[in-house]
This record gives structure tokens, C-alpha cells and sequence, in this order.
């Protein structure tokens, strides 16, 4: 055999179903989402009011069941536009933040709307670190943090 | 008290977009045996396998179970063989194993093995949302490159950096990558073309961003006895660590410094009496995925003030020619098998201290620095190795 032969690819691919149990603490979150309500918990030792909420503290290690209501606007933290097109991410462009609610310490993750990408000047002059945001909800809401459509800067 | 450990043989592969030409232990195979010729040992000569891969970026689970056979035939001789997954820091921490493993006492010469296949992964995205958070986080868009966009997007807003300093960090880079022939990327970038790219997420350009890349690293540690007897010119460990931040994104909107990585850099500072690392390293391996975050590596690792790290690189200070050459390889930047990445770093360090770094090696080096960065930006891990023993 002299000839140089072809390497043969063999294709692969997973499609793997699973079953995430969201917990009480994400549950009630979504319940209050359902309601237009955003919900925090509030750690008895070190006072934090912890965004998204979770059963217990990291800090202090204490479980967590202090339930405060926020406020549905905040402050823009971070962000970023992506415009490259990944499969499994939202439609380019989309601008990813990170947005602290009002009586919250820690920071949301979700998308900002409302405000024209396409021009990368236009948009980061638009959008601006510090600037307020409020939540806009969805009609059909079914308890999940898809339930908050997106924030956008406070008119 | 820890016993003395020293990496006596290195071993790369060259990397591409897709290694079409090997087969997954084949990849491997190249890797473990070219780092037992550089150290003129055989198979037997191992006591133990640490083996690190991000699983399931290779689209098969546990590849370790694969590979057993091209980590110095483990399988056929019934070594041990222990498998690391931390994220990113995969190749850092299989890298720490194998230095815990001859550190303890309990192993002579251990082999250091990390592969993966991100070229055989046909939508990365994907794989990356697995490791999402599935309850509040995923599908919202975070990704690696959107993460490193708001480090970055910070970075500009607190200390003024700007995309130019993000494209001197590639310049350098692809110039470098061009003496590495186990580098992927190895094209000519200047500042214009890197500012022409298009834009991935802003203000991270194409330049901006790492390949994905198939490859693999295999590293052999050694105890002081074993050490002198394989080698004249080891690469001594003289410090070492992991840190891990918290698990929520939100949680640390501090994204323009990286204070987990300074709080380690002084921990691994302190075991190797390093005052001033700017004056003490001759060379840093540095896991800069995306260009903005060599910047914020210079500053978390003492080599500048916070907020200086867009000066250092337009005084070139880390250019082959500047005071500390940082990634004299291409780094990250420019050559990512993810899991591998990690232990690419310390290897490369490890080469620059035996003075084997040949096209790309920086003179008389005789302390080099790896690190290593994570689940999503929350782990990192540093070794700093050196030409004298500690
Ligand atoms: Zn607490």
C-alpha cells in the first residue's frame, strides 16, 4: 500500500435528557416571579440579602429563611453585547447584565432590552455602568427566571 | 514536612483545530512519550498517573479510561492513576496532583498527563452550558466569552484600558506563538488587524478571543533523589496553590481585579520568598484565554499596581525583550485544548527553566511562574518552579 488513504470521522452526539429539582428556596422565587413579586433572602448573620436565593449562606454557613421582597429596579453592575452567533446563547446581539435590585447585595444575571445593538458606538454610549434598570415581566408567565422578560433602563 | 519535588521531562503536541491524523490516545501517546525520551526514562520507571481533561469536551466521558493505555501503558503495568476535573484549572490541578503525589512522600516519579480534544467538539457552546448553573443561569447567555466581555468591560470602566491595550496583549502573543511549534495560531497580528476583527462580544474582538484546539501535555515529577540522578538542570518547585471564589456570578461584581488570584499569588509568594515578582520571575506562563485578562493577571499578581496592567503592556515590559516575558509561547491566546491548557503552562514554565524552550526560550531564567484560571473565573491555580533547589 503506497497511497496515502483517507481518515475515516466518525460522527458522535449526545442528546442526554435530565430532571433538575429547583429546590424549595428557587421554587418559592419562581412562585413570587409568577406574581410580579422578585424575592431575596436575607442571612440572619452577616445581613446580606442574597440575589438569586439560596438555602444557605456560604459565608456564615447558616441556612437561610428570611424572605424579603426587592425592589424591581436597580443598578446596571456589568455588561456586555455579544454578537457572534453560539448555539445554545440567545440571538445575536444581546446584551448580558449584571443587575443589583434595590435592596439586594448581590447581583442578578439577565439580559437588558430595549436598547438598539446593532451599532456597537451608539449602544455603549447608550448603556452606561451605574445607570437604572427595571424588570419588564412577560404576559404568560410560568415560574421560571424567563418570567422577567429583560430589564431596561428606567425611563 | 513536604519533600522536595522537581519536573525532570516535558512532553507537548503540536495542536490544531482538529488533529484529524491521530487518534485520541495516539494524541496522548505523543505527549507521554516524548516527555520519557526528554527525561531518558521508560514506562517502568512510573510509579503513578495523575490525568487531567474537562469532561465532556472530547464528547466521551472519563476519556482517562481511554487513554490508560498511552499514559505509559498504566493499564498494562497496574499503575495508579488518578483523574482531575476543575474547569479550566483542569491542567493546573492535575498538575498540583502530581506534585502533592511526590511531595508526600508516598511516590517517586509521577506522570502528569492532560489532554483534550475541543476539535472534535462540534458546538463548544453547548458542552459550556452543562456546566451552567440549570436553575437561575443557564441559557441567559453566559459563556466564557461573555464573562471575560464583562471582566473586560469593567476593566475599561474603572481604569480606563482601552482596545488597543487589548490588541498590544495579541500582538505579543501571535508573535510570540510564531517561535512555538506546538502553537495553533501562528500568524502574523498587528495592532491594525487586531482592531479589525470582528467584534465577539464587546469589547472582545476575534483577536481578542482563544481557538479551540485539540492537544495534549505530559509532565514528570520527580523526588530530590530521583531528580539529581535523571537530570543536571531540573525545574525545582518552590511554591505551589489552588483557590476557588464564590460559586454565584453576581456575587462578585468586583470583575475588573482579581482578588482571589492576588490573595493565592501572595499564599505561593510566601513559600518561594519572592519579595518583588516583577524583579524575582524571569518568565510567566500566563492562562490569558482573552487578551483583557493578562492585563488583570499583571495586576492580581503583584507584577503592577491594579488598574496598570494596559501600561505594562504599551512599555513592553512583558515582551521577550521586556523585564518579565509573559507567555513566550502564545499562551492561552493562542493555543487552547482546554483541559491540557493548565499543564501546557506549567510545562512551558518547566521548559524556560531547563533551558529547553529552544526558539522561544528567555535567557538565564531561573524562576518561572504558571497559573491557570477556571469555572468561570472562580478557580485558579499558580506553580512557580525554579533552577535552584529550594
Ligand atoms: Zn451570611
Amino acid at each position: 500500500m503506497t497511497q496515502e488513504e483517507e481518515i475515516i470521522v466518525i460522527p458522535g452526539r449526545w442528546d442526554l435528557p435530565f430532571r433538575h429539582t429547583a429546590g424549595r428556596v428557587a421554587s418559592r422565587f419562581f412562585h413570587g416571579l409568577k406574581a410580579k413579586r422578585i424575592l431575596a433572602l436575607r442571612c440572619p448573620r452577616c445581613q446580606r440579602v442574597l440575589m438569586p436565593p439560596r438555602p444557605f449562606c456560604e459565608r456564615c454557613f447558616q441556612p437561610l429563611d428570611d424572605w424579603v421582597e426587592v425592589g424591581q429596579q436597580g443598578t446596571l453592575e456589568a455588561f456586555t453585547i455579544c454578537y457572534a452567533r453560539f448555539t445554545g446563547l440567545p440571538d445575536p446581539p444581546y446584551c448580558l447584565i449584571l443587575v443589583k435590585l434595590d435592596g439586594a447585595d448581590s447581583a442578578l444575571q439577565h439580559l437588558l432590552g430595549e436598547v438598539a445593538l446593532e451599532d456597537v458606538q451608539s449602544a455603549t454610549q447608550r448603556i452606561q455602568i451605574g445607570m437604572r434598570l427595571e424588570a419588564l415581566w412577560r404576559e404568560e408567565r410560568e415560574g421560571g427566571i424567563k418570567d422577567i422578560k429583560y430589564f431596561r433602563p428606567v425611563a | 514536612m513536604p519533600r522536595r519535588v522537581a519536573i525532570v521531562g516535558v512532553g507537548l503536541t503540536r495542536t490544531s483545530s482538529h488533529r484529524a491524523d491521530v487518534t485520541y490516545p495516539e494524541l496522548v501517546y505523543e505527549a507521554v512519550s516524548a516527555a520519557l525520551a526528554q527525561a531518558a526514562l521508560e514506562p517502568k520507571d512510573i510509579d503513578a498517573v495523575t490525568y487531567g481533561s474537562m469532561d465532556p469536551f472530547d464528547g466521551v466521558f472519563a476519556p482517562e479510561r481511554w487513554n490508560v493505555e498511552a499514559c505509559a501503558g498504566a493499564g498494562a503495568t497496574n499503575l495508579p492513576l488518578m483523574k482531575i476535573t476543575t474547569g479550566g484549572t483542569t491542567g493546573g490541578s492535575t498538575a498540583l496532583a502530581g506534585y502533592y503525589h511526590v511531595a508526600s512522600g508516598l511516590f517517586d516519579v509521577v506522570l502528569a498527563v492532560a489532554s483534550q480534544r475541543v476539535g472534535e467538539t462540534v458546538e463548544a457552546q453547548l458542552v459550556l452550558n452543562t456546566a451552567i448553573d440549570p436553575i437561575y443561569e443557564r441559557w441567559l447567555g453566559g459563556g466564557a466569552i461573555t464573562i471575560a466581555a464583562l471582566q473586560a468591560v469593567r476593566h475599561f470602566w474603572r481604569y480606563g484600558t482601552t482596545e488597543q491595550d487589548l490588541a498590544h496583549i495579541a500582538v505579543k502573543n501571535h508573535e510570540n506563538a510564531q517561535r512555538n511549534p506546538y502553537a495553533h495560531l501562528m500568524r502574523m497580528l498587528t495592532v491594525q488587524d487586531a482592531l479589525q476583527t470582528r467584534l465577539i462580544s464587546w469589547p472582545l474582538r476575534l483577536s481578542d478571543c482563544c481557538p479551540s484546539s485539540d492537544g495534549a501535555c505530559a509532565i514528570i515529577f520527580a523526588s530530590e533523589e530521583q531528580a539529581k540522578r535523571i537530570t543536571d538542570r531540573p525545574a525545582w518547585v518552590i511554591g505551589a496553590g489552588q483557590i476557588t471564589d464564590n460559586y454565584w456570578v453576581g456575587d462578585r461584581p468586583w470583575y475588573e481585579d482579581w482578588d482571589s488570584l492576588s490573595l493565592l499569588a501572595r499564599r505561593v509568594y510566601r513559600q518561594a520568598k519572592i519579595d518583588d515578582p516583577l524583579r524575582d520571575l524571569d518568565v510567566a506562563e500566563l492562562y490569558n484565554a482573552f487578551s483583557v485578562q493578562e492585563i488583570i493577571e499583571y495586576e492580581a499578581l503583584g507584577f503592577c499596581e491594579k488598574g496598570k496592567g494596559g501600561e505594562l503592556i504599551r512599555k513592553g515590559v512583558t515582551t521577550m525583550e521586556g523585564q518579565l516575558p509573559v507567555c513566550p509561547s502564545g499562551g492561552v491566546l493562542c493555543t487552547n485544548p482546554i483541559g491540557a491548557s493548565g499543564l501546557i503552562r506549567v510545562a512551558e514554565a518547566a521548559l524556560q527553566v531547563m533551558g529547553k524552550a529552544e526558539g522561544r526560550q528567555v535567557p538565564n531564567v531561573r524562576k518561572a511562574l504558571a497559573h491557570a484560571w477556571g469555572a468561570a473565573i472562580g478557580f485558579h491555580t499558580l506553580m512557580l518552579l525554579s533552577s535552584d533547589v529550594p
